[in-house]
């Protein structure tokens, strides 16, 4: 196993032009298991980490650009107000230890269905940089998942960032595991509130082969508080809305049974968590009477 | 006998324990390696390491059952740096060995009977090269269905519940439906007292199924095995009974024990998996066939095939009361599933059957315990031993009644608690110290944990923790008891011993002691409390633990919560021979006898006679040095037909009461807060009793809630970290716990064991706070988000 350590983003890039299986390595905490458990055998890895780019993040042209290489640590550290949704959703990862080598770019190469970051990213309408030496592009981050761990980069490209619009409204993140701590979602959901484009972001995890959105609750959330005036008057939510989101969202899903919960259960864990978060961030919203939207 | 030193000492191999020289018996002296093991200097047996050693891996069946047709080597003989492969045929002396039964292979003979049992083995200048070259063995199976279910395997259609007759057996007309030669029943375990066929006012009856747990020690199977000159072999190895090891190595190897020598690597964890073989003989036979050293380590996944679990049990019980709360009788159908090897099946039915109905005083008892053989992952040992399923059964039972008698469950178990006098379903009587009432009101008087409700919400104490799942929404709490009992060290007539080497001497000017036994440490802190036991029988500061190794006499396991009983007590008794020899050594040297000689503070004294003579002066420049073989008093066999006799040398009980919050509407657990009463008869050392006590509560804790090996089939379906879940910092609760000295007269300095207790109360008590809560009969362990929903 040979082993590079670039460390400008042009000799990382050059490199993974030259050797399209090399394995990029950030926090390694995906790689080093695979690695354990002989599922990974590469024969180049290719260290990221030196590249000082990826480990900054910053605003521009009114969007965070988090570099590939930010760790959940730092999210949760630095970006709870920028991006919140992300941040919930970092603070359900692992342990400290995990945290504070884990990198949200790593979490979206291995595009797991479990994956805590993409929930939230879908729900915020995140975009994912990606460059190779023959330049860079941007995906729009429900696009980026194209099946059960498998992404859309071509086989020279490399993460450089995600960008995402800092919120107009609240943001919630819930996720179901057997543990309190530690534990790989069994279901996962993400909302984000935008009452600036009156619209409904959504994300669900570990309920399909690949993490997605949920178009259909999205659409009738958005429609009922625009129809009931419930973005300007910022009145209670009914009940039955919230019940009946929850109903949608878990229509969206298509789990399966396997060792870590049943089809049945997720379906049902995404609505109660679905009608929960939505009712939290409701309430946020109604508080947060500062911002004029 | 003369021990031949090895030509060569591993890196990674033990080394003489000291420490910070004080505390002696009752005083919470510290470990001897604590400093190493917080430091991370610690070596564990996957340290061990020589500069040429080989490496060796295992090749495992993927089947549960199969037979093979041929196995070809050729390939992976070709690979380049590999040095041997090795299959059945090379194992030169018994092909099976076993810790009670000599029925499993070393290496797969002509059937395997689990998935993960051993076919081949490679040794390799390199793991990736050893790994690569056993990908390469093939192995051509004709595979078999296998028999998953302890009851079908034993052609038990319905319970054998209400009839003194034989179970109804069905024919199993399968094909191979026979694991074994001798069938499918590892052993059946009657207990017949009283009335035969009881009548009660109240009767109830449950059936209840309890998951099949590892013991997830963190420290995998590891070990150096080194060719020594004299033909023999020397083996370092992470273990928990270096002398039933070596007795399996030998039978293995055809080699006499002389020549199969045993030092104990660091440990990092058992809890009853490693009182199996492991990699042992593997090792030994590489190394043999190499003349090189050879380490095997096992990695994460192949430690969950390397070890026995716990026995996976399905129970039916049947409670019969009077109207005022009073046990008439209990009847018992109780079946473990040993998997494919019979491993410590048989004590385990010994363990489930005689305990199984609790700590309670009942006339008339009818139990059937059963251990069967499937196809399923071999189960022996595992801390609780038997006794943690049946508390299951036996303590919702008596929350059922309870409920059936509308009387609170507490006071229904204080009615019929067992005290010292009483019978047991053997037809012992107890005869120490037996506060199973006080345990449980000491209990139900501490305060319970406060809702702090100051409009935050703090995420940590929610079910489903930061994961964000609810701020109160669908929460209940709710509040369980349980109270267990367990027999300490070894039982039904085995003579259960432990030897212990004493010497003192002066070194450095300064009267030492060193305390030579094979007892395994494991991480429980018999090291510390070897320590504590020789400063103070001795009046000695410094006690040095020499290395466990087989040049010693054997000391038994490091199981059944007996190693302070049984070692503490050699080593109290060893202590007290070399004491003998000082004190008259001091009186020759005072030229008379003085009758209240004792030694303190480095000096041999007498109030009496104001004498206070150096230890240093009386030893000069000799080492006094004694060992002793003792033996706990004798138990009995029980009797086959009736389960009447004198079973167990010593009684452990603990209570625990459990606060739980369930979230009722995403079935996500949260245990609030643990309490736990146990009765230690004296704590040697107080803060390894707490210690104690709050691992085996969150063991307990785990198998109700989410640890549980997943098989489908025969296969497991969860051989990880990631999945085979165990308790976290946020899963165990902070803990309220009494501990009580009540000391048991026959035992040395009064003490109780301590280990196992906690581990099989605090499970049951979390079941019935999570009852308490939601209202559900929940029959099955581990409780399941699923189970909690109706999902
Ligand atoms: C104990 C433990 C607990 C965990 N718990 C969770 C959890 O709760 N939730 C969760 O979602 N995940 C969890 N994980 C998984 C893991 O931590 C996350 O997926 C994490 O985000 C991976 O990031 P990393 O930086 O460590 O990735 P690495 O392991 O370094 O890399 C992961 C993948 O991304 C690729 N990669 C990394 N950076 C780039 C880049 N810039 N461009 C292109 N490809 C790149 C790598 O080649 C590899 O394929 C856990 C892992 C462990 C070991």
């Amino acid at each position: 196993m040979d082993f590079l350590q670039p460390t400008t983003w042009a000799e990382a890039l050059e490199a993974k032009a030259a050797h399209p299986d090399a394995v990029a390595v950030a926090g390694g905490t995906d790689v080093m298991v695979g690695i354990n458990f002989g599922h990974l055998r590469p024969s180049l890895l290719m260290d990221l980490t030196r590249v000082e780019d990826l480990q900054e993040w910053s605003i521009e042209d009114g969007a965070v650009r988090l570099g590939a290489g930010v760790s959940y640590a730092r999210v949760i550290a630095e970006l709870g107000t920028q991006l919140p949704g992300l941040a919930m959703a970092s603070r359900t990862i692992g342990s400290p230890q995990i945290r504070n080598r884990g990198t949200v770019g790593g979490n979206l190469a291995t595009a797991s269905p479990a994956g805590d970051a993409h929930p939230a990213l879908l729900a915020a309408d995140a975009q994912v940089e990606v460059a190779s030496v023959r330049g860079s592009r941007r995906i729009p981050v429900p696009d980026f998942y194209t099946g059960v761990k498998r992404n859309a980069m071509d086989a020279d490209e490399l993460i450089t960032a995600v960008l995402v619009v800092p919120p107009s409204g609240p943001q919630q993140y819930s996720k179901i595991g057997t543990r309190n701590a530690m534990v790989i979602s069994v279901a996962a959901f993400g909302l984000a509130l935008h009452p600036d484009r009156r619209a409904v972001g959504t994300g669900i995890g570990s309920a399909a082969p690949t993490p997605r959105r949920a178009p259909a609750a999205e659409q009738f959330l958005a429609d009922e508080l625009t129809g009931t005036g419930l973005w300007e008057s910022r009145a209670e939510l009914p009940a039955a809305t919230a019940g009946r989101f929850g109903e949608l969202v878990a229509d969206a899903a298509s789990p399966i049974d396997d060792v870590r919960g049943s089809a049945r259960y997720r379906l049902h864990a995404l609505s109660v968590m679905a009608c929960r978060a939505l009712t939290w961030a409701w309430a946020d919203y109604r508080t947060d009477t500062g911002k004029e939207v | 006998m003369s021990t031949p030193t090895p030509t060569r000492t591993p890196t990674g191999a033990p080394e003489h324990l000291t420490g910070p020289g004080r505390g002696g018996v009752g005083d919470d002296a510290q470990r001897p390696d604590g400093v190493l093991k917080v430091r991370g200097e610690f070596a564990y047996g996957s340290d061990l390491w020589m500069e040429d050693m080989l490496w060796g891996v295992t090749v495992r069946s993927p089947h549960p059952y199969a037979r093979i047709r041929s196995i070809d080597i050729g390939a992976a003989l070709a690979t380049p740096g590999v040095r041997a492969v090795l299959t059945a045929d090379d194992v030169p002396g018994e092909k099976v060995y076993g810790l009670e039964l000599a029925d499993q292979p070393v290496l797969a003979l002509d059937v395997v009977r689990h998935q993960g049992e051993p076919v081949a083995l490679v040794a390799a200048d390199h793991p990736e090269t050893a790994r690569l070259a056993a990908s390469r063995i093939h192995v051509d199976y004709e595979v078999w269905e296998p028999i998953t279910d302890a009851r079908a395997a034993l052609g038990h259609p319905t319970w054998n519940q209400v009839h003194d007759s034989a179970a109804e057996v069905t024919e199993l007309s399968r094909e191979n439906a026979h694991l074994h030669p001798q069938g499918n029943l590892v052993r059946h375990l009657k207990i017949r007292t009283g009335d035969p066929a009881p009548t009660a006012d109240v009767v109830v009856v449950g059936e209840y199924e309890v998951g099949m747990q590892d013991q997830a020690f963190l420290g995998p199977e590891s070990g150096l095995a080194v060719p020594a000159e004299d033909g023999g072999v020397e083996l370092y190895v992470a273990t928990q009974w270096l002398h039933v090891d070596q007795r399996q190595i030998c039978s293995a190897l055809a080699l006499p024990p002389a020549k199969v020598r045993l030092t104990l690597a660091g440990v990092g964890g058992a809890f009853g998996g490693r009182e199996d073989l492991s990699m042992h003989v593997h090792a030994c036979l590489l190394a043999l066939h190499t003349g090189k050293p050879v380490k095997m380590s096992y990695n994460r996944e192949e430690s969950f095939f390397g070890h026995v679990h716990r026995h996976p049990a399905t129970m039916r019980y049947e409670h019969g009361a009077t109207h005022d709360g009073q046990l008439i009788y209990v009847k018992a159908s109780i079946y473990f599933d040993g998997g494919a090897y019979a491993s410590s099946t048989p004590a385990v039915v010994g363990n489930g059957g005689t305990m199984g109905i609790g700590p309670y005083v009942v006339p008339n008892v009818h139990v059937d315990c059963y251990g069967a053989y499937t196809n399923n992952p071999p189960c022996g040992a595992m801390r609780g031993f038997g006794s943690v399923q049946t508390a299951f059964g036996y303590e919702s039972q008596m929350d059922a009644l309870a409920a059936e008698l509308g009387m609170d469950p507490v006071e229904l178990r204080c009615r019929n608690a067992m005290e010292e006098g009483s019978p047991t379903p053997t037809g012992q009587v107890i005869d120490s110290p037996a506060p199973v009432a006080e345990l449980l009101r000491r209990l139900e008087a501490m305060p319970m944990p406060t809702r702090v409700d100051d409009g935050e919400v703090d995420l940590r104490d929610m079910p489903g923790g930061v994961s964000n799942t609810t701020h109160g929404e669908g929460v209940r709490r709710g509040v369980g008891y349980a109270v267990a009992y367990k027999n300490v060290a070894f039982s039904e007539g085995y003579d259960d011993y432990s030897t212990a080497r004493v010497r003192l001497e002066v070194v450095g000017g300064e009267a030492s002691a060193t305390v030579h036994t094979a007892a395994a440490e494991v991480g429980q802190g018999l090291v510390t409390v070897e320590q504590q036991i020789a400063r103070t029988e001795l009046g000695v500061k410094q006690v040095t633990v020499h290395p466990k190794d087989t040049a010693v006499g054997s000391a038994g396991s490091t199981s059944a919560s007996r190693q302070t009983y049984v070692t503490g007590g050699a080593v109290k008794a060893a202590c007290e021979k070399v004491r003998a020899q000082v004190l008259a050594r001091a009186e020759r040297l005072v030229g008379r006898t003085v009758p209240d000689l004792r030694l303190a503070g480095g000096a041999v004294v007498s109030d009496a006679e104001d004498i206070a003579v150096p230890l240093v002066d009386v030893l000069g420049d000799e080492a006094l040095e004694e060992t002793v073989e003792w033996h706990h008093r004798p138990t009995e066999a029980i009797d086959p037909e009736t389960g009447q006799g004198f079973a167990h040398v010593q009684y452990a009980f603990s209570a625990h009461r459990a606060v739980v919050d369930v979230d009722t509407e995403l079935g996500l657990v949260k245990v609030v807060e643990m309490a736990c009463t146990q009765d230690v008869g004296k704590a040697i050392n107080p803060q390894a009793v707490l210690g104690q006590i709050q691992g085996g509560t969150a063991q307990g804790l785990g198998l109700a809630v989410m640890e549980e090996i997943l098989l489908k089939d025969g296969k497991v379906r969860n051989p990880s970290f990631t999945d085979y879940l165990i308790p976290t910092i946020l899963d165990m609760p902070p803990m309220r716990i009494e501990v009580l000295e009540y000391a048991d007269p026959h035992a040395p300095y009064g003490l109780r064991g301590v280990g196992e207790a906690p581990n099989i109360s605090s499970g049951p008590a979390v079941l019935a706070a999570i009852r308490a809560a939601t209202g559900l009969p929940l029959t099955r362990v581990p409780v399941r988000p699923e189970h909690l929903t109706g999902l």
